[in-house]
């Protein structure tokens, strides 16, 4: 803004000082040119709106990211969550583990390992066929086998509790192997020292 | 055998009993029906005269109706109108007409008089054509009260013993389990109630007095509770990290309760005292099931479920844990299902449900002397589970599906006549019947 005043100023001194040479062949004063303060402004005005546009985009970028991140590490707590939580199912009347339990209890492993902080407790159930009494006990005998083998895996035995709620808790209604399979399972809670989050294995 | 009715005879001392209202027990006169268990003797109860008269006659006439032993023949109101025309008010025999009752098939006649000192109860002997039995049975004050029909209860029970030699068991409670909470009912399914829980419950059952109910408590902090019916209080023990307490029974004595420890490693059962102890290991389960204990009545051994040669079977050993042995594979050729074992109050045979051999993974109730050894089912109607002695030794009670929702019945394990005990909100289970149980 300074610019567009001082300049006309300093033409007006030149022009002045001009007049008073006395030299003859003078060159004609020079036509002062005319300026447009008004496109100046308005190339200064873009430009400054330019720099805005980027700034905010690279804002706007570098929030994407870190909700990404935020999201993927979220995502990555959630599926841990989700993992150690997993239930494992058993064969009727049996309380040793078959392979898919084994697995999913192989994918829990892991995740224990590397938050030793972290307790949970598992709760043994079964279904409705047999003795009502008699489940208890089968549901305590289920959930200390799941606890075994992660015991046997280097998680510290106190870190896991075990509970038995017999046939007393049925996730499946029904007089059928559909919901009895069901039933035959050990739940998995997170019982403590998992309020942060949870570390990644391998991290 | 016909039913023959004899009169082992003492002289009548009816106008020198003792009218003192505390007085339940006949002193001085000992004359009984001579009873036939083949033969139900035809009984008549008359209509009671005095405050709450009908409330007492349906009482005593449903109690001696359920205690499977007589057959109760009730009479028309007009000519039960007719009949007390005929009769004084004291319960003597002035003015009954024997012939009318003999017509009727009966062999007794009760006659209840509610009098201000109590209710005044005379047995008429049909056949002889006198008063062979009376006595007066306390009753409270307000006839609305649970100890009120107890007490009538009680009166029906003894008359049923001057009928037949054998008390009823109409003054008895059951306990049982509906949405995880113990509920108590009499007998003859009225006055329902629950008791205060302490956590989930499961399996309750009485002390040898009446006077408590134990019951264990499942999932976390799983423990025993036994609940004092008289002072209203719990008692809560047992609870040990990592494990399920479960099933326990009181020793016949009153002094330790035998309970299932379900740990890391299988289920043994454990005896502890009642007053406080340390939990004493009674079996060796190597990593089986042990569980469900029942005591023979003499307190000497115990029955139990266990899995330890594969699917469970009945077992019965020492009440110290040792001279273990398997009790139903004796008698069956295949293996099974069968658990859940009580053992009758003469000490001579044991209920316990089993899977039908047929494949169909239903529960039934049967039961096993223990002279022969001779699996003898009860039931085949639907699924039936957890039996429970009453104490005559002759009723069981148990849950069945047979009504659509579990609800307890109560079978005579003499005739198979069955009646439903609960009915309303699903499901009744695990029912305990109380032992004869004294005025408080």
């Amino acid at each position: 803004m300074h610019v567009s005043r001082i300049l006309p100023a300093a033409l007006v001194i030149v022009a002045t000082l001009a007049a008073c040479h006395k030299k003859p062949v003078v060159a004609p004063a020079p036509v002062p040119v005319a300026i447009d303060s008004t496109a100046i402004k308005q190339h200064i005005a873009d430009s400054i709106a330019a720099a805005n546009r980027a700034r905010e985009a690279a804002d706007a970028a570098a929030a994407k990211a870190r909700a990404d991140s935020i999201a993927r590490a979220e995502a990555s707590q959630t599926a841990m969550r989700a993992t150690l939580t997993a239930v494992i199912h058993f064969d009727y009347d049996k309380s040793d583990l078959r392979p898919d339990a084994q697995a999913i209890l192989d994918q829990k492993l892991p995740i224990l390992l590397a938050n030793p902080g972290v307790t949970i407790r598992i709760a043994g159930n079964t279904d409705d066929r047999g003795s009502t009494e008699y489940n208890l006990a089968l549901g305590q005998r289920r959930a200390a086998t799941a606890k075994r083998y992660l015991t046997d895996h280097g998680v510290a035995d106190a870190r896991i509790e075990t509970v038995s709620y017999g046939e007393e808790r049925p996730v499946a209604q029904g007089e059928d192997e559909a919901a009895w399979s069901q039933n035959r399972r050990d739940e998995f809670t997170i019982a403590g020292g998992a309020d942060g989050q949870l570390k990644q294995p391998g991290m | 055998m016909k039913a023959s009715v004899r009169l082992a005879l003492l002289l009548l001392l009816f106008v020198a009993l003792p009218l003192a209202a505390q007085d339940t027990t006949l002193k001085g006169v000992h004359i009984t029906l001579t009873y036939d268990p083949g033969v139900r003797p035809g009984v008549v109860v008359l209509p009671v005269p005095g405050a709450n008269g009908d409330s007492i006659r349906a009482i005593l006439q449903r109690d001696l109706t359920y205690g499977d032993r007589v057959n109760v023949i009730v009479i028309p109101d007009s000519m039960a109108a007719a009949i007390r025309g005929g009769l004084d008010s004291t319960g003597t025999k002035k003015g009954m007409n024997y012939g009318v009752f003999r017509t009727l098939g009966a062999l007794a006649v009760v006659q209840a008089v509610n009098t201000a000192r109590g209710l005044h109860v005379a047995l008429h002997d049909v056949t002889h054509t006198q008063v062979i039995d009376v006595s007066e049975f306390a009753l409270p004050q307000d006839a609305s009260s649970r100890a009120w029909r107890m007490a009538v209860h009680r009166a029906s029970d003894q008359v049923e013993r001057w009928i037949t030699g054998v008390q009823g068991i109409a003054a008895t409670r059951i306990a049982f389990v509906r949405a995880h909470a113990v509920h108590i009912v009499d007998s003859d399914g009225a006055d329902e109630m629950t008791i205060p829980m302490v956590g989930e419950g499961l399996s309750p059952t009485w002390s040898p007095d009446g006077h408590a109910i134990a019951y264990a408590t499942f999932g976390e902090n799983s423990r025993l509770v036994v609940y004092n019916l008289q002072t209203g209080q719990s008692r809560a023990f047992g609870e040990r990290r990592n494990t399920n307490v479960s099933t326990p029974t009181f020793s016949p004595d009153g002094s330790s309760i035998v309970y299932t420890v379900a740990g890391e490693n299988g289920s043994d059962l454990y005896s502890v005292p009642v007053a406080g102890g340390l939990p004493v290991p009674l079996t060796v389960g190597g990593g089986t099931d042990n569980s469900t204990p029942a005591f023979s009545p003499d307190g000497h051994r115990i029955a139990f479920t266990s899995g330890r040669a594969g699917p469970p079977e009945i077992y019965i050993m020492d009440a110290d844990g040792t001279n273990v042995n398997m009790f139903t594979a004796y008698a069956f050729s295949t293996k099974n299902y069968r658990s859940n074992p009580d053992w009758s109050p003469d000490g001579l045979a044991i209920a316990y449900q089993a899977y039908v051999p047929d494949g169909s993974g239903v529960f039934q109730i049967f039961t096993m002397s223990l002279r022969d050894q001779i699996p003898r089912q009860l039931t085949s109607d639907a699924q039936n589970e957890d039996p429970s002695w009453a104490p005559d030794g002759r009723h069981l009670v148990f849950s069945s599906t047979r009504g659509g929702s579990k609800q307890l019945w109560v079978i005579d394990t003499q005739s198979g006549q069955v009646r439903q005990l609960t009915h309303g909100a699903p499901m009744s289970r695990l029912g305990a019947w109380s032992p004869r149980l004294a005025p408080q």
